[in-house]
This record gives structure tokens, sequence and C-alpha cells, in this order.
């Protein structure tokens, strides 16, 4: 009795503003302009092939680049004494919270070609670089934006491993590459697969980003989303079938990656 | 505990926090800029802070935003909060279904988020006239996105608490709403405030949602956003060292708090 009151107003609003929201994605991408059902809409999601192929691939690079700069920070943090930790973990968390159109729009000042790199390049006599609008530069814009969301989760899995089995290792032999490699990094795979998914949706799906870091060089699924709702076309029932895409194709790389997480437990609870 | 000693180790991490702040840094520092460029440094000046507080529009778009990300986060604490305890006693199975709904605005793409509730007020909008985009309906979608944080926060706290003790001053003629208030209400608050704080500072943060989701209405990322595409006056820049140092004194409160609250835990 008791525990319908308190949940009701949760699942009124969750009804209303969760499921039905995203009931009407399905709905739009399949009908077309007069309401009847069609897969037109989907049928031109295919148009834009190549512009999921280059979201997906900057977006790899992204996450690749996030795990490579990532898994270290976390690894060495981890490993100084609990007080330092708690520094550094605050300092890492902090740029979090600062908005993102900020901080792209400070890197904008930094990378542009009269900007603060190129000048101090000039003064130091050298070659001038081109890396605002490239593919480059919204790769380095998703890894600046995303890379606590790697470095978080690779630290906390870390610190929670028990150092008994690290000792256990150590007395019985093992040098340090060893037990980084046969207990460490093995045992901080859950930290590594959520870091990944955590890098990996908001990079596939970033808009904006590539406007302001790439000046329009690649457009990615998030840009053509947005322009079919809120740019030069209005095109709900397109823009819809390019989210549903998506949205598909997100949950596809989440259920990849947690079957591996899945079967790496497993395996690992059978061996104990 | 083996501290750093490699220098190999501490130049790294000094170059990850380089790579950190090196932005957020630059930004700080042409908030002081005399002039308007953003890559010229042409001498100190307090001016950008000066007109700031003078900016009719930049402080109308603050409001909003305070506005929205204070109404947002109490509603999706209230709610949150509630669902939380009803999940609690939930049997496997709707708990499931329920904790499923609940993870699909964090999975979901904020920019899929976005357009699906565009799609929602258009078309109420269009049937009954009713949620023209603005105010209201950035407080619903941000409700919506910061629920799942509410929930997910308070949920493990509440799995800590001790129901004998509540059935406890039941038998010692507690009336069930204080004995609640009293033990359940007062073990869960950590959860209830940490839940509190996210939900506020992912609203206050908010682009994408609000993007697709605000009409006409300013906030100060929509207008950090329209600014973006001509140039950004260094009054943001001065304004977002604000909130910067805001957050900076925010966040130190409740680490402040939480070092506070272990011993408490123990006795």
């Amino acid at each position: 009795m008791k525990k319908r009151i308190v949940l009701s107003p949760y699942l009124v609003w969750s009804t209303i503003f969760i499921i039905a929201p995203v009931s009407l994605i399905f709905i739009f991408a399949f009908r077309d302009i007069d309401g009847n059902f069609s897969l037109s809409n989907l049928k031109n999601v295919f148009m834009y092939s190549d512009v999921f192929l280059s979201s997906l691939s900057l977006s790899i690079m992204a996450t690749l680049a996030c795990l490579i700069i990532g898994y270290p920070t976390a690894y060495l943090i981890s490993r100084t004494n609990p007080k330092t930790q708690k520094l550094l973990i605050a300092l890492i968390a902090m740029p979090m919270w600062l908005n993102f159109l900020l901080k792209t729009y400070a890197w904008m000042t930094i990378l542009e070609d009269n900007g603060i790199i190129n000048n101090l390049l000039f003064y130091l006599g050298l070659q001038k670089l081109k890396i605002i609008n490239t593919q480059g530069a919204v790769v380095f814009g998703m890894v600046y934006n995303f890379i606590t969301y790697m470095i978080l989760p690779i630290y906390s899995v870390l610190i929670k491993t028990d150092k008994h089995i690290i000792e256990a290792a150590q007395d019985l032999g093992a040098n340090q590459n060893k037990i980084f490699f046969k207990i460490t990094l093995p045992l901080s795979i859950p930290g590594i697969i959520s870091g990944v998914s955590m890098v990996f949706v908001p990079s596939v799906s970033t808009f904006i980003l590539s406007r302001m870091l790439g000046g329009g060089t690649s457009l990615l699924i998030g840009d053509v989303i947005d322009i079919q709702f809120l740019g030069s076309v209005y095109n709900p029932w397109l823009g819809s079938a390019i989210s549903l895409i998506l949205m598909l194709l997100i949950f596809l790389c989440m259920a990849i990656i947690n079957f591996f997480d899945n079967s790496k437990a497993e395996k690992e609870i059978a061996a104990f | 505990m083996i501290t750093i000693k490699n220098t190999f180790s501490k130049i790294y991490i000094c170059i990850v926090f380089l790579f950190l702040y090196f932005p957020i840094g630059t930004l700080i520092a042409f908030s002081f800029n005399a002039s308007k460029s953003r890559a010229v440094w042409s001498g100190f000046t307090l001016h950008w802070y000066k007109t700031l507080f003078a900016d009719g529009e930049t402080l109308k778009a603050i409001q909003n935003t305070f506005i929205i990300a204070s109404t947002a986060s109490i509603l999706a604490t209230i709610i949150g909060t509630a669902a939380a305890i009803g999940i609690l006693k939930l049997t496997k199975w709707p708990r499931k279904i329920i904790m499923n709904i609940t993870n699909l605005p964090m999975v979901n793409p904020e920019i899929v988020t976005g357009i699906s509730f565009m799609l929602l007020f258009t078309i109420i909008q269009k049937s009954t006239g009713l949620l023209e985009q603005g105010i209201l309906t950035l407080i619903i979608s941000h409700t919506t996105f910061c629920l799942p944080y509410v929930i997910l926060s308070v949920l493990p706290k509440l799995r800590q608490v001790n129901f004998s003790i509540y059935e406890a001053a039941l038998d010692l003629g507690c009336t069930p709403f204080r004995a609640f208030v009293k033990v359940v209400l007062r073990d869960i608050m950590p959860g209830i405030i940490t839940g509190a704080i996210m939900a506020f500072t992912l609203s206050i943060d908010d682009f994408v949602v609000s993007y697709f989701t605000s009409g006409a209405t300013q906030t100060l990322s929509i207008s950090i956003y329209s600014m973006s595409k001509r140039s950004i006056s260094p009054e943001i820049n001065a304004l977002s060292s604000i909130l910067f140092l805001l957050i900076l004194a925010l966040l130190l409160v409740v680490n402040f708090r939480k070092s506070e609250e272990a011993p408490k835990e123990i006795s």
C-alpha cells in the first residue's frame, strides 16, 4: 500500500517524460509527413552512412586515446598515498563541472591559426601548425571533454584491487611487470569497460564540437540530427529515424561490451 | 602506501593536469584582458567583471539558469527519493523493469533525449496549446534527466538502513511518519544531499537538452552558444571564472562533509 503511494509520482513522471518521448522517436521514424506508415525515413538514413562511419571512426579514436592516456593516469594516482589520491581525483573531476562550450571555446583560442600555441611557435621561430578545423582537432576536443569519464571508473576499480593478491604474487617471486599484466590489468577490466562506454557514447553522439573545432570539415551524426530539428530543413521524421539508428547502434555496442564483461567475470569466478 | 618515487610518473601526471587545466587557465586569464581579443594580451583590467553585472541579458540568463536548476533539483530530489523508497520494497521483476526505465536517460545519448523532449512538447503544444517551450519545459526536461542520479545515489544508502530500528521506534509509540523522519530519512540524508548537488550541477551545466527544449528562453549555456557563433564576450570569461570558484567551493564543502561523516557512521 505505502510503497505504491511513494512510487506513484515517479511512475507517472517516467511514463510521460521518459517512455512517451522515446516512443515518439519510434513513431516518427516510421511515419511520413502525412502520418502514414512508411519505411522511407529509414531508407534515407543510408544517405548518411558516411557520416555514421566518420562519427564512429572519430569516436573510436577518441576512446582509444582516452584509454591510452587515462589508464596510466588512473594507475599512477592509485599508487599515491590516500591523501594525495583524494586531492588528485578531486582535481581530475573539477574541470567536468565547467560548461563544455566554454572549455571548447578556450581551446579554440589556444589552437587557432593565430592562437596561443601558434604565437608561441612563431616567437620561437618555428613553423606555424594547422591545428584547428581538422578532424584531429575534433578528436582532441572529444578526448579533452570526456577523458574524466575514463579515468574515474578505472581508478575506482584499481583502488578496490585486493592488495593481498599482489602481495601473494610478490611473495611467490613475480616481478612488477608480471604483477601488472597478470593481476592489476585483468582485475581492472570492469573499470576499462565502463570507461570505454562512458567515453564512447557521448563521443559518437556529440554535436557542436565538430562545428567549433572541426570548422565543418566533418559532419557528425549529432550535427545531422540537429539540422533535421533546428537547422535549415525541418524534418523530424528523418531526424527520428537517424536518432533511432544511433540509439540501436549504441545499444548494440553496449551489448557487445557487456558480453565481454560478463564472459570475463564468469571466467574469473571459475578460476577461483 | 607507495608514494610516487619515479620522476617519470610525476612528469606524466603533471602533463595530464596541464592538459586539463590549460584551457581553464586561459579562460580565467583572459577575463582580466583589457582588449576584447581572445588571443592577444593587452593589459590587466577588471572592466569585464563590472560590465557583467550591468548586462541585463546575461543577468537574466543567469537568473533563468538558477531558477531552473533549483526547481529541477528540488523536484528531482523529492520524486527520486520517494521513488527509491518505493523501488527498495519492490519484488525482483518490477524492480528490474523500473531500474531499466530509470537508466534510460543515462544510457541514451543526450541529443536523443533532447530531440525526444522536443517531439513530446511540440505534440502536446499542438494538440492542447499547453506547455509552450520555455522555462516550464526546461524544468521538466532537467528534472527528468536528474532523476536517475538522485535515485542511484539514494538507493545504496537505503540498502544500508537498519529497518529494525524503524520498527523499534514504531513499537515504542512513534508515529510511522515521525519514525521515518527520525530513523530512515536521517540515515539516507547523505545520499539525498549528494543526489541534490549532482542534480543541481548537472542542470546548470546542461547544454544539449536545453538547446532542444528552451524555445526562446535564454539560459547561460544557450547564451554562451549563441555568442560562440560570433565571438564570446570576455564578460562570459569573467562569469565562468566566478562560477569555477563557486563550484570549487561547493566541491570542497562536499569533500569536507564526507570526511566529517565518516566517524559518525562508525559510532
